[in-house]
């Protein structure tokens, strides 16, 4: 399964790299408040990364989670502010629609064998548009339970603090990894990226696994949308927009092969904290504007894609060129 | 390939497109009335054709791209750098010729760009192309300086709102270009060789196709229309707008395409029918618009519209209808 740890090392060591060089110049980004505050205001992100890193190990794509996000914030605002629920059910039944949103993009996928990204893009019109149907203003929850959670903090030496929402994503990430690699679901996403056809021939559940997949993904979305409708404290149909993108980003980054069957979890979380270390870098500097941020993860993805190729070429020679999509 | 004429005028496409257009009829009677007004023509069908021209002219790039089995991602963002291009230079005082032209070889470049990494790189499309649809937005606002770059260069924003022979002007361009490339693709071996790197790639190179070349051409083909749609965008809005032009706009032009009947799997495409496909999506958000629903139901609709072709399209189906959808299994490669 670990052909080779190179990509993973890359990250993690252009991420100390470009953090020493940032300390160097803004002394203050090495405080615990600069770095509690990556966990928090990245949190939805990684929670949408984990699931993404899944898909992307399977050799798929899905483009429908930030829309995920978005209909799940809207779902639980109204759920909570217009029809008092308690947000613990409104969490739960955000969940278990999300889950049956997933399991139909992975029975589309499956059966009709159709590309995952044009499934996962009517995926995305179709959440947004939800999301927009049931309301188009932002929906405000202001509930007990939701200043709790806020007020739920480990204060670390030096003013930093950790949310309930940051430690969460930290949680999804270590499960996230133990469920690729010390699982057996992990082992047939693994499989399934490798070879679909190696896979079902040696007798790996395809249809089971993907419907699973995508499940995963469109569950941990929605999580991800709980985890911003805490963060924000409010539902809105566009929240979230383009976040895909970076989740997609994050896990190149992190040194998960797009043509699938290869990639760790824990990389991913690099991917994230480089993402979110580049937003931290421009807010210090302060002239930079926040246009250089999309330029910056262009750049940064361009040559993470080019440093798999040169890594991977020797496996992977010849004229052949990516199957899937 | 080739069709017969009579078959050629029964096809779905052109079905559905005149299906939603008398739904239209039906929710607003004067859906059809046209009017001779300041020497061109007014009325709702003349506005479908005049919304529908970005994306048709997107479509007839990413019809080829999606025919070589590939993605162009990255049509959006390209719309916004080119329009940003093309405004910042008319605003600094360069005649609008050079500014157009200086905004088509940018977008000519992007896609040259696409079009190394998917050929020479060997990077799958959908990838190769999110580097640019990521990195493009932050690109335009760079050139904008961030800003909405206003203009007011009359021959400029005649390429937006102008009319030809009383037709809009960016329907007029999109139907040019849509005839010029069909042309080029039908009547030499360029749509064949497309075809067969669609197919299959290896095979195709085997046979002495330069499959690295065309691929190339064939993403800069649709960085350039991206450009020319930039451009007609910018001059409608009399203004580059760099965070909201063409955004999602990659999304309808590859629906358009799908809707055209092209397989996602490669092989098989028809630049025209993606035209068609571009102005039945612009026909039922019009639709939607008149009559009086919100313009969020569009994007339900769309979601329904691929689901929709999906089933068709699939093996599955095809298996089922055999003797209906007998071409469409010859272009699936498994």
């Amino acid at each position: 399964m670990k052909r080779s740890l190179r990509p993973l090392a890359a990250t993690a060591a252009i991420f100390l790299i470009a953090y020493a060089v940032s300390v160097l110049q803004f002394p203050g980004m090495l405080s615990t408040r600069v770095l509690g505050n990556f966990l928090t205001d990245n949190a939805f992100l990684g929670i949408t990364a984990v699931g993404m890193t899944f898909v992307i190990i399977s050799g798929g794509i899905d483009l429908s989670v930030g829309a995920v996000i978005g209909f799940t914030g809207v779902l639980i605002a109204v759920l909570i502010s217009w029809l008092g629920f308690h947000p613990l059910v409104a969490f739960a039944i955000a969940l278990g629609v999300a889950a049956l949103f997933g399991a139909a993009m992975g029975v589309t996928i499956h059966y009709l064998q159709v590309p995952s990204f044009i499934v996962t893009l009517a995926g995305m019109f179709l959440a947004r548009g939800g999301a927009s149907v049931i309301t188009q203003d932002s929906v405000p929850v202001n509930h007990d339970f939701y200043s709790a959670i806020s007020d739920l903090i480990i204060r670390l030496p030096g003013g930093g603090r950790l949310s309930f929402i940051g430690l969460l994503m930290v949680a999804v990430f270590l499960l996230g990894a133990l469920l690729a690699h010390r699982t057996r679901f992990g082992s047939y996403v693994y499989a399934l990226g490798g070879n679909p056809v190696s896979a079902s021939l040696m007798g790996v559940p395809v249809a089971r696994t993907t419907i699973q997949i995508y499940m995963l993904s469109s569950v941990l979305a929605a999580l991800a949308g709980i985890v911003f409708s805490l963060y924000t404290s409010a539902g809105y149909p566009l929240a979230a927009v383009g976040v895909e993108l970076d989740a997609i980003s994050a896990v190149v980054i992190g040194g998960t092969l797009l043509t699938g069957g290869y990639g760790f979890v824990l990389g991913t979380f690099v991917g994230v904290m480089l993402l979110g270390l580049v937003q931290t870098y421009i807010i210090f500097d302060g002239t930079l504007s926040s246009w250089w941020t999309k330029i910056v993860i262009g750049v940064l993805l361009f040559l993470f894609i080019v440093l798999q190729r040169i890594i991977f070429a020797a496996s992977a020679p010849g004229e052949e060129s990516p199957e899937k999509v | 390939m080739k069709r017969l004429q009579l078959e050629r005028l029964a096809n779905p496409q052109l079905l559905a497109l005149v299906a939603v257009l008398l739904i239209n009829w039906l929710l607003f009677p004067n859906f059809f009335r046209i009017t001779w007004q300041d020497g061109r023509l007014f009325g709702s069908v003349i506005d479908v054709l005049n919304r529908g021209a970005p994306v048709a002219i997107l479509a007839v790039g990413m019809t080829a791209v999606i025919a070589t089995k590939g993605v162009d991602l990255s049509v959006g963002a390209i719309m916004a750098v080119c329009g940003a291009v093309a405004a910042t230079m008319v605003v600094a005082g360069y005649p609008t010729p050079v500014a157009v032209l200086a905004a088509l070889c940018v977008g000519l470049v992007c896609g040259l760009w696409n079009g190394f990494l998917v050929a020479v790189l060997d990077i799958q499309p959908i990838v190769a192309t999110l580097v640019l649809m990521v990195a493009g937005r932050g690109i335009a606002q760079l050139i904008t300086e961030g800003s909405i770059v206003t203009f007011n260069e009359p021959s400029l924003i005649f390429i937006g709102t102008g009319s030809f022979l009383g037709f809009p002007m960016a329907a007029v361009i999109a139907v040019v270009l849509m005839i010029l490339v069909t042309l080029l693709v039908r009547r030499t071996a360029i749509g064949l060789f497309i075809q067969a790197i669609g197919v299959n790639r290896a095979a195709a190179s085997l046979a002495g196709i330069h499959s690295r070349m065309l691929l190339v051409l064939v993403y800069a083909l649709s960085g350039f229309c991206a450009a020319i749609a930039g451009v007609i965008v910018a001059a409608d809005i009399r203004g580059a707008d760099a965070n909201n032009s063409g955004l999602w706009l990659e999304l309808d032009a590859i629906l358009a395409v799908v809707i055209g009947g092209t397989s996602l799997l490669g092989g098989k495409f028809s630049i025209p029918l993606a035209v068609v496909g571009a102005l039945i999506i612009q026909a039922m958000n019009t639709g939607i618009l008149v009559s009086g629903f919100r313009p969020e139901f569009n994007l339900i609709v769309k979601a329904g519209m691929i689901i929709l072709i999906l089933m068709l399209q699939s093996p599955l189906v095809g298996t089922a209808l055999g003797f209906f959808k007998r071409d469409s299994r010859q272009a699936t490669p498994k």
